[in-house]
């Protein structure tokens, strides 16, 4: 094959040929692995007998339990149910059929299946036309036969299609003499296994009205079929020059698959280098920080966890969305604060607890530049450029009124930005003075009374002097309370003034 | 020796270079780490809602986000038509005729004011729910894709980012309805995408195998992540925007981790034959439901690798699920044409 697709190759690293494999051949060949492997008798396959029924015989069939244990054997499945599921879905596609049923299930129990003809597998590319399925019908209703009958949905085709193919019906009754001739040559027993094969593949094609059409392809892969305009091949080998392609693939323009031209290759070449450069950090840090999130999260989540005070969806109780949304946090919502700064942020609540022990250090600038920026992120674009000056003149200016703190890199790169201003020329300054956050006051709130307050439901009785009472006992700024009844009042006045830690920061 | 084949030397090279210090940081694998954790008990989840209107193959489903949608969610399907509903009540909130009945995606902003759809079309659609007679319209026709529309997801009322059947993904600006940032670099139909947690990156899925992560701002590919032998349907982010999660046509789901630009580990049982069309972590990251094309959900522990539970409840193809922003319920939509929730 030519560099195209050799270069496809080594860009995945997989075993297959990108260009033979549509996605349902992926799956054609897996599940005709496990049929040769169910017909293989002699390795361990299952047993194909001809059953005796009344004055005649059935050749070649299996059970439906015979099926199931093999699958739950040799593939490894632990429930019957699977097996099941799988079987049926092995016999929708069109690998196996019940010999009295159009429907196309696997039951685990005496019902027989028989095995389809590979001339008739999915993988051939089947898309049999109206004629041919008319040829069929027709045929049917020439042969005398009880088993051969049609069924009322088939007859109720035979009659749409009589009036669709009106004009062309002695075409189609001729076809259908000479198939019915051609059967009879065949041996009676042959003709049985023949006739159910044929039947079982129209099952798959014209499925029985209300069963899932498993030769339905999703329009997205349509596209990429190896053949998009497939050769239409007819099941009774009629050649007719009137038979219509099917509109979805007619609307549908192919899309050639893109040859890496040497622009590409060098590309990839800076690209590879650029990984080259990139640090990796360790599996067992990686896995450790999975861990720990997932841990971390768990009693959070609904579907891993039951959640207090009820899952609503089963209850019919809203109190779980009206503790969540609330401005009251409850301790457990608080405890998630604690997980990272920017879980704290995400919640409206606990950006009011940070903004208030900002307030409290005199340091909510940070916090208040990175709240602005957020905002104009999402201004309509008239505004944008306007705010953007606000926003220069009230955090970064020189002599501005919350002055934040940004080094003189980014500061000039904000500069710079704002010569043009968009939605996203304080990205750079934004991050860092979330880094600052995070790596100085986000600490130092975790420790705070104002968070602590929340986390441990200490009640604060705020009297009309503006009195705060800890209550005795309780542990306070890492450090318990000295004496059984001790009280420590903040005086009116000194609201601002932080109280200092026993222990430094 | 040619031109282009010194270039693929050099090429080859490197990428022996980055196996080679990707090994040197494997320690361990993921799964020996998680050798002392237990397994997350059996999970069974019931349907406590079908949401039934739609009379064709349901293609897409996403949630809303922010607090006053977060029970509502945007379907949309071959029916032509694009359904909010409010999942609580299973009352539809809209019901949008669609100019073009092959839609593929639809995606709900996260402010709830807009939902965005589009397929076959090439285009993508946006359309305003908050408009001023009560109308829902059409707002904006995004058209600049060569292929259709596979997905699309908002990054607020102002962007959106396409993914598309002609191999790139593209930043919009909704106000003036224009191309900002073409990702190009993908060898085949893009399938799927997922924004960050922090809104600065997105990952997109393709029918070349591999997945990849961009910087929305510098407008470049960070890293490529292969290892699936077909296509990949459905990409998301881990809760911590960290690692990605892969879903592929070969029945397999892969956890990539960023940092460690590697995959972790696969989700695969030898009884899986079906590709996997869509995928969702729950709230935690311990959990990922994934959809099949054998009609059924399956719940994986995403640590040990090991399956946990089933949702068997389609009569067709599940081809998209999601789970909602407080992780409370799962949503999945199916070609039998309904929508269930699950929790």
């Amino acid at each position: 094959m030519e560099e195209g697709s050799r270069d496809q190759g080594q860009q995945c690293v997989g075993t297959t040929d990108p260009e033979e494999d549509s996605p349902n051949t992926i799956i054609y060949r897996k599940i005709e692995d496990v049929i040769m492997r169910l017909q293989d008798e002699k390795a361990g396959g299952v047993a194909i007998r001809t059953v005796k029924s009344f004055l005649s015989k059935i050749p070649s069939v299996v059970s439906g339990a015979d099926i199931v244990q093999w699958l739950m054997k040799n593939l490894s499945i632990e429930d019957s149910a699977e097996a099941i599921h799988l079987g049926s879905l092995i016999a929708a596609l069109g690998y196996l059929f019940p010999i009295s049923d159009h429907v196309l299930t696997l039951k685990d129990d005496g019902t027989l299946y028989r095995f389809q003809a590979p001339y008739f597998w999915p993988s051939n590319c089947w898309e049999p036309e109206n004629t041919d399925y008319a040829i069929y019908l027709c045929k049917r209703t020439m042969q005398n036969k009880a088993r051969l009958e049609l069924a009322d949905y088939e007859a109720e085709n035979l009659a749409r299609l009589q009036r669709a193919f009106a004009r062309k019906w002695e075409f189609i009754f001729m076809q259908a003499e000479a198939q019915v001739k051609i059967d009879r040559k065949k041996d009676k027993a042959e003709r049985k296994i023949l006739d159910s094969q044929e039947r079982a593949f129209w099952d798959v094609h014209r499925p029985v009205p209300g069963c899932v059409n498993t030769t339905e392809m999703d329009i997205r892969k349509c596209q990429r079929e190896k053949n998009p305009q497939k050769v239409k091949k007819s099941v009774y080998g009629v050649t007719d020059d009137t038979q219509t392609q099917s509109s979805v693939h007619q609307s549908l323009p192919s899309q050639p698959s893109r040859k890496p031209t040497r622009e590409d290759v060098q590309k990839e070449i800076s690209f590879l280098n650029m990984q080259l450069d990139r640090h990796c950090m360790k599996m067992s840090k990686v896995a450790d920080s999975l861990m720990s999130y997932t841990e971390q999260f768990m009693v959070y989540d609904p579907l891993a966890s039951t959640v207090e005070p009820s899952n609503p969806w089963i209850s019919d109780d809203m109190t779980f969305w009206d503790l969540e949304a609330s401005r009251d946090p409850s301790q457990h919502r608080v405890k998630k604060w604690g997980f990272s700064l920017e879980e704290a942020l995400k919640d409206p609540a606990g950006r009011d607890a940070f903004l208030k022990f900002l307030e409290s250090e005199f340091s909510s600038e940070n916090l208040r530049f990175w709240l602005a920026v957020q905002d104009l992120k999402r201004r309509p674009l008239e505004n944008v450029a306007a705010r953007a000056q606000e926003i220069w003149q009230e955090f970064l200016a020189e002599g501005a009124p919350s002055s934040i703190n940004l080094d003189s890199h980014s500061y000039e790169l904000t500069s710079h930005n704002l010569k043009d201003p968009g939605r996203y020329s304080y990205e750079d300054a934004q991050e860092h003075i979330f880094k600052l956050m995070k790596s100085d006051s986000y600490a130092r709130f975790l420790r705070s009374n104002i968070y602590q307050d929340l986390l441990l439901a200490r009640k604060k009785l705020v009297s009309s002097s503006n009195v705060c009472f800890h209550f005795p006992g309780q542990v306070i700024d890492g450090q318990a309370a000295d004496r059984a009844d001790a009280v420590i009042l903040t005086l009116p006045g000194l609201e601002g003034h932080r109280q200092t830690p026993l222990e430094g920061p | 020796m040619g031109e282009m084949e010194e270039l693929r030397k050099e090429a080859d090279n490197l990428k022996d270079q980055i196996t080679e210090a990707r090994k040197v940081v494997q320690d361990t694998t993921l799964q020996e780490a998680v050798a002392g954790t237990t397994l997350v008990g059996r999970v069974q989840l019931k349907t406590r809602k079908t949401l039934r209107g739609h009379l064709a193959k349901i293609y897409a489903m996403h949630w809303g986000t922010d607090t006053n949608c977060s029970k509502l969610c945007v379907s949309a399907s071959q029916d032509g038509k694009l359904i909010v509903w409010d999942t609580l009540t299973t009352n539809k909130v809209s019901a949008i005729p669609l100019k073009s009945s092959w839609v593929m995606t639809c995606a709900y902003a996260p402010s709830g004011n807009m939902v965005a759809c589009g397929g076959l079309d090439n285009m993508c659609s946006i359309y305003n729910l908050k408009g001023k007679d009560g109308n829902v319209k059409v707002m904006r026709e995004l058209a600049a894709h060569t292929g259709y529309l596979s997905c699309c997801r908002f990054l607020s009322d102002s962007e959106i980012i396409t993914s598309s059947g002609d191999c790139t993904c593209v930043l919009w600006d909704i106000e003036t309805g224009t191309e900002k940032t073409i990702f190009a670099g993908h060898l085949g139909d893009c399938m799927s995408l997922a924004v960050s947690p922090d809104f600065k990156m997105f990952i997109s899925g393709a029918c070349d195998f591999t997945a990849k992560l961009w910087d929305i701002r510098e407008a470049s590919c960070r890293q490529t992540f292969s290892g699936h032998e077909s296509d990949i349907n459905a990409i998301g982010f881990f809760p911590n925007g960290n690692a990605v999660i892969t879903g592929s046509d070969d029945a397999t789901c892969k956890l990539y981790d960023l940092r460690a630009d590697q995959e972790l580990i696969t989700y695969q049982d030898s009884g899986i034959m079906c590709g996997v069309t869509s995928l969702a972590p729950s709230l935690s990251g311990r959990l990922l439901l994934a959809g099949y094309d054998d009609f059924n959900v399956n719940i994986w522990d995403m640590l040990k690798a090991e399956r946990v539970g089933v949702l068997a409840g389609h009569d067709n193809r599940v081809s998209c699920i999601g789970v909602s922003s407080d992780g409370m319920a799962c949503c999945t939509g199916s070609w039998d044409s309904f929508l269930k929730i699950w929790n």
